[in-house]
C-alpha cells in the first residue's frame, strides 16, 4: 500500500480554509476519515460542503491549512491525489452528446488505464452498473438514475482508493436514489473502498454511512457515528433532530449566519 | 449486483501506474480528449453543415464582386484564387475564435470537472482541445477546397501540398482555438465571451492579408499585420493550397510563427484551465 504512514486514514485534514474575498467558506476543518469508511457531510445549503470537497479533490487550492488524501498532500501532490481518488461531482459530469461507452472511455485513457484492460474494465463497469444494454446510446438520452451510475463507474474505472460522491441522489426519484446508494454500498463492501459522500437527505445519510460530520457555516458542528449522535439529542432523535438541534443552537449565536453562507455560495460560484 | 468474478478485495489502491513514458501517457491524454470530440461530431454531423454556409457566402457575394476591381491581387494570380486561401484561413479562425465558449458550456453542465479531477496534464487537456478544434477546421478546409474548384480556382492537388495545408490548418485552428478558450476562462460566461469574440475576430481577420495584400494597406496597419498569426497562416497556405501560389515570408517562418504561438498560448491555457474548476 503506498501511504504506510498513515495506513488506516484515507483522509486526513487538519485546519483546512477557504475564504472568498471576505467570506470564509470552510473554516478550520480538522477531520479523519479511516480507510474503508462510508463518511457523510450533511449540512444546509451553501455550508461550504462543496467547497470543502473541491479542495479535497484539488480543484480549488485552500487559503490555508492543510490535507491529505490517500498519503498525498493536495497542494504538494495534487496529481498523486487526483491518479488515487474518483469524484462524481454534484452538476452533471458524464458528457449528453457521448454514448455511455464512449465516456468511460475517455475516463480510462485519461487516468492511463493500461490500454490491454480498458475494454474488459469497461464492460464489467457498465455491467456492474447495469447499464450494458445502453452502452452504445448518447447518455443524452440516460434517465437521471442512469447518468449517476455512469458517472459512479466513470470514477471507479482506474479503480481509485477513496471516492468522493458530492450529492451523488439530488434530483433522483426514491427509486434511483435507491439504487445508487445500493451501488455505493456493494462498491464499498466488496472492495473496501473510502466512500465520502455529501447529501442533504437526512435519511440516507443515517442509513448508510459509518460515520458523518455535520458542516454549519464552513464549521464542523459535530462528528460521530450517526447513533451516537441522535443519542446525544434524545432517546428518539432523527438525525433531522441533530441537525434542526445543532444548526438552530448556533443560529441564535449569528443570525447572519445562512445569508452569509448564501453569499459565501454565490461569491464561490462568482469567483469560479 | 452483478459479481462477475472480480476479486473479492482488492488493496484500497491498485491505481494504474503509468504503464508507458510520461511522453506515451501525454499523447493518450491529448488523443482521449481529441478523441471524444471527433465522437461527438460523428454522432452530430450537422454541426459541420451548418458552418459550411459562411465561406459559401465570403467566396461568391464577396469574391465574385472583388474579382472586378484589378491591382488587389499581387502578380499574376486571380482575385478568386488569392481570396480562397485567405477564406479557408478565415473559415478555420471563425471556428477556432468561438471555440471556447464550449469550455464555459462544458463548465456551467459539470464535464469540465470530470477531465480537471483527472491526473492528466492541464496541456494536455488543452491540446486535446485544440487538435479537436483542428479536425472541425479540416472539414471546412474541405468545403472550402470542393467550392474553390467549382469555381475554378487554381488549386495545386499534389499530395504533399494538400498535407501542408491540413498541418497549416490543425495548427492555426490550434493557436486561435487556444486563445479563445483562455479568454473563456477569465470571462466565464457566455455573454461576456462572445461579445469579446466578435471584438476578436474582426481585427484579426483584417489586420491580416486574408482578403487583400498587405501592401495596400497603411503603414501601421501593415505593422499591425505583421504580429498577426493569421498572416503567417494565410501566408503558407496561399503557397501549398494555389497552383500559381507563393509564401512570400517562406514556409520555415510561417510554421515557427504559429508553433511558437501555439506554444505560448498553450502554456497560458494550461494555467487558465485549472481555474474553470473553482
Amino acid at each position: 500500500m503506498p501511504n504506510d504512514q498513515t495506513p488506516n486514514l484515507a483522509v486526513q485534514i487538519f485546519a483546512l480554509t477557504r475564504r472568498f474575498g471576505a467570506i470564509t467558506a470552510v473554516d478550520s476543518v480538522t477531520l479523519s476519515i479511516g480507510q474503508g469508511e462510508i463518511f457523510g457531510f450533511i449540512g444546509p445549503n451553501g455550508a461550504g460542503k462543496s467547497t470543502l470537497i473541491k479542495m479535497l479533490t484539488t480543484l480549488l487550492p485552500p487559503t490555508s491549512g492543510s490535507a491529505t488524501v490517500a498519503g498525498f498532500d493536495i497542494v504538494a501532490r495534487p496529481a498523486e491525489v487526483r491518479r488515487h481518488i474518483g469524484y462524481v461531482p454534484q452538476l452533471l459530469s458524464a458528457d449528453g452528446s457521448l454514448t455511455g461507452h464512449e465516456n468511460l472511455l475517455l475516463s480510462a485513457r485519461l487516468y492511463g488505464v493500461p490500454r490491454g484492460e480498458q475494454a474488459e474494465r469497461i464492460r464489467r463497469a457498465l455491467t456492474r452498473m447495469g447499464l450494458a444494454e445502453a452502452a452504445h446510446q448518447l447518455v443524452g438520452h440516460y434517465s437521471g438514475g442512469m447518468i449517476r451510475r455512469l458517472e459512479i463507474a466513470q470514477s471507479l474505472v482506474h479503480r481509485p482508493a477513496v471516492l468522493f460522491l458530492d450529492e451523488p441522489t439530488v434530483g433522483l426519484d426514491p427509486a434511483a436514489r435507491e439504487a445508487v446508494w445500493q451501488h455505493v454500498l456493494d462498491l464499498s463492501r466488496a472492495f473496501k473502498r473510502t466512500m465520502v459522500v455529501t447529501s442533504h437527505h437526512m435519511d440516507e445519510i443515517d442509513q448508510f454511512c459509518d460515520r458523518i460530520a455535520l458542516i454549519d457555516r464552513g464549521r464542523i458542528a459535530a462528528v460521530g457515528t450517526p447513533a451516537d449522535l441522535k443519542a446525544q439529542v434524545g432517546p428518539d432523535a432523527t438525525l433531522d433532530d441533530v441537525f434542526i438541534r445543532l444548526v438552530a443552537a448556533q443560529e441564535t449565536v449569528s443570525e447572519k449566519g445562512y445569508g452569509e453562507a448564501r453569499r459565501a455560495r454565490r461569491a464561490a460560484r462568482e469567483h469560479g | 449486483m452483478a459479481k462477475q468474478g472480480e476479486p473479492a478485495a482488492q488493496p484500497a489502491s491498485t491505481v494504474d501506474r503509468a504503464a508507458g513514458s510520461a511522453l506515451g501517457d501525454y499523447l493518450t491524454q491529448i488523443f482521449a480528449v481529441a478523441t471524444a470530440e471527433v465522437q461527438k461530431l460523428r454522432h452530430d454531423p450537422l454541426e459541420l453543415a451548418t458552418r459550411a454556409v459562411q465561406p459559401v457566402l465570403w467566396l461568391m457575394l464577396f469574391g465574385e464582386v472583388m474579382a472586378r476591381v484589378r491591382g488587389v491581387a499581387p502578380g499574376n494570380i486571380p482575385y478568386l484564387d488569392f481570396l480562397a486561401a485567405g477564406i479557408l484561413a478565415q473559415s478555420a479562425l471563425f471556428v477556432a475564435i468561438f471555440y471556447g465558449i464550449s469550455a464555459i458550456w462544458e463548465r456551467d453542465l459539470g464535464v469540465l470537472q470530470r477531465y480537471l479531477v483527472s491526473p492528466a496534464a492541464r496541456s494536455a487537456l488543452v491540446l486535446g482541445k485544440a487538435m479537436s478544434a483542428g479536425v472541425r477546421a479540416l472539414s471546412q478546409a474541405l468545403i472550402v477546397y470542393i467550392l474553390a474548384l467549382l469555381l475554378g480556382v487554381g488549386i495545386d492537388l499534389a499530395p504533399l501540398n494538400i498535407l501542408g495545408v491540413a498541418a497549416i490548418i490543425v495548427l492555426g485552428s490550434a493557436l486561435f482555438s487556444t486563445l479563445s478558450l483562455i479568454i473563456a476562462c477569465i470571462v466565464k460566461t457566455r455573454e461576456r465571451f462572445m461579445g469579446i469574440g466578435q471584438v476578436l475576430t474582426m481585427p484579426i481577420f483584417f489586420a491580416s492579408n486574408a482578403i487583400y495584400p498587405l501592401s495596400l494597406m497603411p503603414a501601421w496597419l501593415r505593422t499591425v499585420s505583421h504580429v498577426n498569426p493569421l498572416t503567417y497562416e494565410v501566408d503558407a497556405l496561399r503557397g501549398l493550397m494555389l497552383a500559381n501560389g507563393a509564401s512570400d515570408y517562406g514556409y520555415p517562418l510561417d510554421f515557427a510563427v504559429l508553433i511558437a504561438a501555439t506554444a505560448v498560448l498553450t502554456a497560458i491555457a494550461a494555467r487558465t484551465y485549472r481555474r474553470m474548476g473553482y
